[in-house]
């Protein structure tokens, strides 16, 4: 390609030579922009095939603005614009007509618009063309340049519309034809879209701005001439709405930009830490973002409405502490336990009432309810799927990771935000290490000098892990067992320990475990970049085993307390009975009024879901103070014993073994998503939960920020967020995942407790949705919801989407396929080219291989022995491949060695197979092909037909 | 603030807008910094330039090694000292901002590695780039040998038509599928 390109630009170059020599060329503006253009020449010079098209727009761009200049110019006074619009004329037809001589395709189509000009404004232009006659050349200085510019026009497109234009500007006055109208329409949604799309272009501000300056002109200006008659003032109207429109977009999305919070804080991480480090704050706060509108859909639509409309606290059972704990209901001992008054508080489920409406409103507070712990998934899952597709486009497929390793450590690997001196050294030591190591790699392809005593590491390694994930699953198994025995005990009777049991080793794992992980990993002796990912897996893992752990023993206890409900129901019924009996037979009536018991005297059932619900409260908060703590002394006092004792030690503690901490991107990283892990599968069971996770996201952001700046270092490898970004990403649609299945179990399998909740008196808790459909909706949305759940349908949709699944990844890898066809394809013509170019053989084996097969390549001679030709040889001279030009032929010597060095092995093959297809020349060229063959045959001996050419070739 | 945006004036404020990838705060942050670089009788002046080495300056392009490749390729000077305009600071910025496309971005990117300005990334650029990126001490540095197998592998990777440098496409070729180049090729004022 690049040869031809070549070609194209000198062609060009003529072009505007010409030109400019055509037109006056003593204006100063026209050298300047030659210049310019030559300037730039070497540069396009490199874009090749993709770019032509590029190239192409940024010529005409540029060929664009100085008519535009031009036409600006007109515009002003009404009389001085026909001179310079008919000298325009003039130049551009003098110069089309040029131009025509060089372009001998374009001239074609040209002339066809000449005709067509000459057809539509014959009277017009004849008048013109008196008028021209008399001005003469003596111009104005613009007109010409705009003429001269309009020359290096070469599409012949651009041409017929730009004349199209002018024709358009001429007549303007008078009515404007369909084809005219639709030309001049077409013109200004260019020029919009020119507008819209400016930016994108990497151009000097100046040009953009004279550029954008004029397009917004001619928009303004010729936009009003579109519409005409009645339509006119609409039009206009739309044309003033949708100027207005944009504006406000504008201050909508500066105003979105001012809402983002931490900026500056970030930004500050980020100079100091590089982007790795900032990721997580990035994270955390779009984990903000999350939560802020999770928090508005449950406090919006339950929290707030139960509290404005609901019974006040008091006032039924559910929403009172019953007598025996009410002595203690205050205690600080018993509100950090989230028992007392907490627990009979908004924050929980068993708080909310089943009453169907409530308030003026009517609102339906129970479906309500349901329809956000839902909902809440729903938006979730939406918000987390669509960040990955975005992240997966922005960020490239990241499918040929293995085919640009050095490149992107070259192109890529600096961090511009870095803008702190000792995070940049850390930086250029890091690159210069991955550098070596990288060529380390490739220079020896892993030496596994004693492999057997690795693997045996890594085994162990691995077994080692899986015994204390193991284990650690069966610690938390056995003290939430054991938590379960002491809840039946007396409360007074337990130690903080006994009571605090579970959370305390759940955060102590998750304290433990990583850097026991680390530890092990170090048997495994991977490359850093692989035991990162093993280690965040293996971390994951533990994380998640905890948590399921801590599930499946919270199930276990549920099932005991719906055991007990039950009797305590059955209690409640009999007592409510025996009340009734007693009542009857006391006062002897059948009409029993309501017992008058108070509210806090009730029997009450243990309410299942307020214990999860309390449970992952405790955890959360359990969660927030071991972070909190860690922060606080494994970075803080750290920092400080090495700052200050520094002065008084034996060895440098700075440089040495304690040093500052750094931060640890991963941990946190996995910590916030099971954090919201947790919150996700609480939501439902503690509505506070939300509210109390906003509280600990910004608390964790200023706190965080501050830890991060005042006692950690950069990293010694300063690493990337490198598409990180989504793997974080999957990892939490994993947990969401992990998390919607325990709540939707509940939601679909579970009986609600009796006595407290939203869903109480029902039997399952998705009963307040059918019950609505029945109740409150037309009857033939109820019958649609049924077909709609018929298996019958239910079938053939999951089937319909497992068709389409199959379908997508079809086509992926079909476009996978072309992907490297047309890559291949690229190289293959790139080389065609070269070969072409340097009369030398093809560098590509495969196209070796394949020369040697045509005929006689292989008959050319070394000089030595050319001197006694013998026959055939001087006829194999003559019909050499038409590829080899004459002038390749004192290199003789280079071809031969060339062919012989390149096919060794496929000699054989070569030497048997073209015999037929040799036959035909053969037979053509000469008198003797007889005895050529024959000798072959007589001196090859097993060898066959290929004989002769390979007596040459030794 | 309200100083800045007078002398910034309403009609270019919003044509800014149009053309860059900057919100209008980061336009008057922009004025108000590149502002601040002026000397007094400068101020007064428009359309000053700032010489390259008091651009330099900024704690933002203080640590990078490419703080001259930078400057220069932005740079609308005819002296070809890389000195910058307002304008040509905003389009820095705009390039380098968090919205701008991968094209812009590689685009430039590709001219701020292209040390020789000939349109393409050949050895000696390469050698350079390496040299920028490993640092000023000669304890970092890459020796010859190291040096001649690190090209040579870059090349064999993203030179597709085997002409011994890289050109713009291939560039943005190899950039694109990048996970990273996006996020990092990124200055915030």
């Amino acid at each position: 390609m690049p040869p031809k390109r070549k070609n194209n630009i000198s062609i060009n170059i003529e072009d505007v030579g010409m030109d400019v020599d055509a037109s006056d060329s003593g204006s100063e503006v026209e050298a300047r922009r030659r210049a310019k253009n030559r300037r730039a020449k070497p540069q396009r010079k490199a874009k090749r095939v993709s770019d032509n098209d590029d190239e192409d727009e940024e010529e005409e761009d540029e060929d664009e603005s100085p008519r535009k200049r031009g036409r600006k110019k007109k515009a002003k006074p009404r009389d001085s614009e026909d001179d310079e619009e008919e000298d325009n004329r003039n130049v551009k037809r003098k110069s089309s007509k040029a131009s025509r001589k060089k372009a001998k395709d374009e001239s074609d189509e040209e002339s066809e618009d000449e005709g067509e000009k000459k057809k539509k404004g014959a009277s017009k232009k004849e008048k013109e063309e008196n008028k021209e006659k008399g001005k003469g050349k003596g111009k104005g200085k613009q007109g010409k340049d705009a003429g001269a510019e309009k020359d290096k026009k070469k599409k012949n497109r651009k041409l017929s519309s730009s004349i199209e234009e002018e024709e358009e500007e001429k007549s303007e006055g008078e009515s404007l034809s369909e084809g005219e109208m639709a030309a001049l329409k077409e013109e200004v949604e260019e020029k919009k879209k020119l507008i819209a799309t400016l930016r994108n272009k990497p151009w000097r501000m100046k040009r953009r701005l004279t550029l954008l300056k004029e397009a917004q002109d001619f928009v303004e200006k010729f936009e009003g001439a579109l519409g005409k008659g009645k339509g006119r003032k609409l039009f206009a109207f739309k044309v003033m709405m949708a100027k207005k429109l944009i504006k406000l977009k504008r201050d909508f999305e500066n105003f979105k930009t001012a809402c983002i919070p931490w900026e500056g804080k970030i930004k500050d991480v980020e100079s100091h830490f590089g982007s790795s480090v900032a990721s997580y704050f990035i994270f955390l706060r779009w984990m903000y973002g999350l939560n802020m509108v999770l928090l508005g859909l449950m406090f919006g639509l339950v929290v707030v409405p139960e509290v404005l409309m609901g019974l006040p606290y008091g006032s039924i059972p559910r929403k009172t502490v019953p007598r025996e704990e009410q002595a203690t209901a205050m205690d600080y001992s018993t509100l950090t336990d989230f028992e007392g008054y907490f627990k009979y508080s908004i924050l929980f489920y068993g708080y909310y009432n089943n009453e169907r409406q409530i308030g003026l409103l009517k609102f339906r507070l129970p479906l309500s309810y349901l329809l956000v712990g839902v909902g809440i998934f729903g938006y979730s899952l939406m918000v987390v799927i669509r960040t990955m597709a975005r992240n997966a486009n922005e960020g490239g497929d990241g499918g040929d990771e293995g085919d640009f390793t050095f490149s992107w450590k070259m192109f890529t690997s600096w961090d511009y935000l870095i803008g702190n001196p000792e995070t940049a050294d850390n930086k250029y030591a890091s690159i210069t290490t991955s550098f070596k190591e990288s060529i380390v790699d490739e220079q020896m392809n892993q030496k596994d000098e004693n492999i057997h005593l690795r693997r045996f590491l890594r085994v162990l390694a691995n077994v080692l892990i899986l015994c204390s994930l193991g284990g650690s699953g069966y610690l938390i198994y056995y003290v939430v067992k054991r938590s379960q025995v002491f809840a039946n005990m007396n409360k007074d009777d337990l130690t903080w320990m006994e009571k605090n049991e579970v959370e305390f080793v759940m955060s102590l794992l998750g304290l433990v475990c990583p850097p026991l992980f680390e530890a092990i990993a170090e048997l495994e002796d991977y490359h850093p970049r692989i035991a990162l990912k093993w280690q965040l897996g293996r971390i994951f893992a533990l994380f998640l085993g905890n948590l399921y752990t801590f599930l499946f023993a919270l199930f276990d206890e549920v099932n005991a307390k719906l055991e007990s409900e039950k009797d305590i129901k059955n209690a409640t019924i009999l007592a409510l009975n025996e009340y009734a009996a007693n009542y009857s037979s006391y006062y002897n009536t059948t009409n029993v009024p309501p017992q008058n018991v108070h509210p806090a005297d009730v029997i009450r059932g243990p309410c299942w879901e307020t214990a999860v619900g309390k449970e992952f409260v405790k955890l959360t908060v359990s969660d927030i103070q071991v972070t909190y703590l860690t922060i606080l002394v494994g970075d803080f006092l750290r920092a400080v014993i090495v700052r200050f004792l520094n002065y008084c030690w034996c060895w440098d503690l700075e440089a040495g073994f304690p040093s500052y901490g750094e931060f640890d991107i991963s941990g946190n990283v996995l910590g916030l998503i099971f954090n919201q892990g947790m919150i996700w599968m609480g939501a439902f069971y503690a509505p506070g939960l939300v509210g109390l996770n906003i509280l600990r996201l910004l608390s964790s952001m200023y706190y965080q920020t501050w830890a991060v700046m005042c006692t950690n270092v950069p990293h010694e490898r300063v690493f990337k967020a490198s598409g990180s970004n989504n793997f974080y990403m999957g990892l939490l649609l994993l947990v969401l995942f992990l998390s919607l299945l325990p709540v939707v179990y509940t939601i679909m399998t579970l009986s609600p407790s009796f006595d407290c909740g939203p869903f109480s008196g029902q039997e399952k808790m998705y009963d307040v949705v059918m019950e609505t459909i029945d109740q409150d909706l037309p009857a033939f949305i109820g019958n649609i919801f049924v077909y709609a759940t018929n298996p019958g349908l239910i079938m053939p949709a999951v089937l319909l989407m497992v068709l389409a699944l199959y379908y997508l990844n079809a086509v992926s890898k079909g476009y996978q396929q072309a992907n490297i066809d047309l890559k291949k394809k690229m190289q293959m013509a790139r080389e065609e080219e070269k070969n072409r170019r340097n009369n030398k053989d093809s560098t590509n084996q495969v196209m070796k291989d394949l020369e040697d097969l045509l005929p006689n390549k292989s008959l050319i001679p070394p000089p030595a022995e050319e001197e006694p030709p013998p026959p055939d040889v001087v006829v194999d001279k003559g019909s050499r491949s038409p590829k080899v030009k004459p002038g390749a032929a004192g290199k003789g010597v280079h071809l031969q060695r060339d062919v012989s060095l390149a096919a060794p092995n496929p000699r054989d093959p070569v030497t048997r197979d073209p015999g037929p297809r040799r036959g035909p020349p053969e037979n053509a060229r000469g008198p003797q092909p007889g005895p050529g063959r024959g000798r072959g045959g007589g001196r090859g001996g097993g060898r066959g037909r290929g004989g002769p050419p390979r007596q040459y070739e030794y | 603030m309200g100083t800045t945006a007078s002398q910034l004036g309403k009609d270019l404020l919003s044509e800014y807008q149009e053309l860059t990838f900057l919100t209008k705060q980061e336009i008057l942050l922009a004025h108000k910094r590149f502002t601040e670089l002026l000397t007094k009788d400068e101020k007064d002046l428009p359309n000053t330039r700032v010489p390259a080495e008091r651009i330099l300056t900024l704690p933002e392009l203080k640590s990078n090694p490419f703080r001259k490749r930078i400057c220069h390729v932005f740079s609308t000077s005819e002296q070809k000292d890389g000195s910058l305009t307002f304008e040509d600071f905003l389009d820095l910025l705009s390039a380098f901002s968090d919205s701008a496309t991968l094209e812009i971005k590689s685009h430039y990117a590709f001219r701020i590695f292209d040390f020789d300005d000939d349109g393409t990334l050949d050895c000696g650029d390469l050698e350079k780039l390496v040299n920028c990126l490993t640092g000023e001490t000669d304890e970092t540095r890459l020796t010859t040998e190291e040096m001649r197998q690190l090209i040579n592998n870059i090349l064999e990777e993203s030179d597709i038509d085997k002409d011994g440098t890289v050109n713009l496409s291939e560039f943005q070729h190899v950039i694109s599928r990048s996970p990273d180049f996006v996020s990092s090729f990124k200055i915030v004022l």
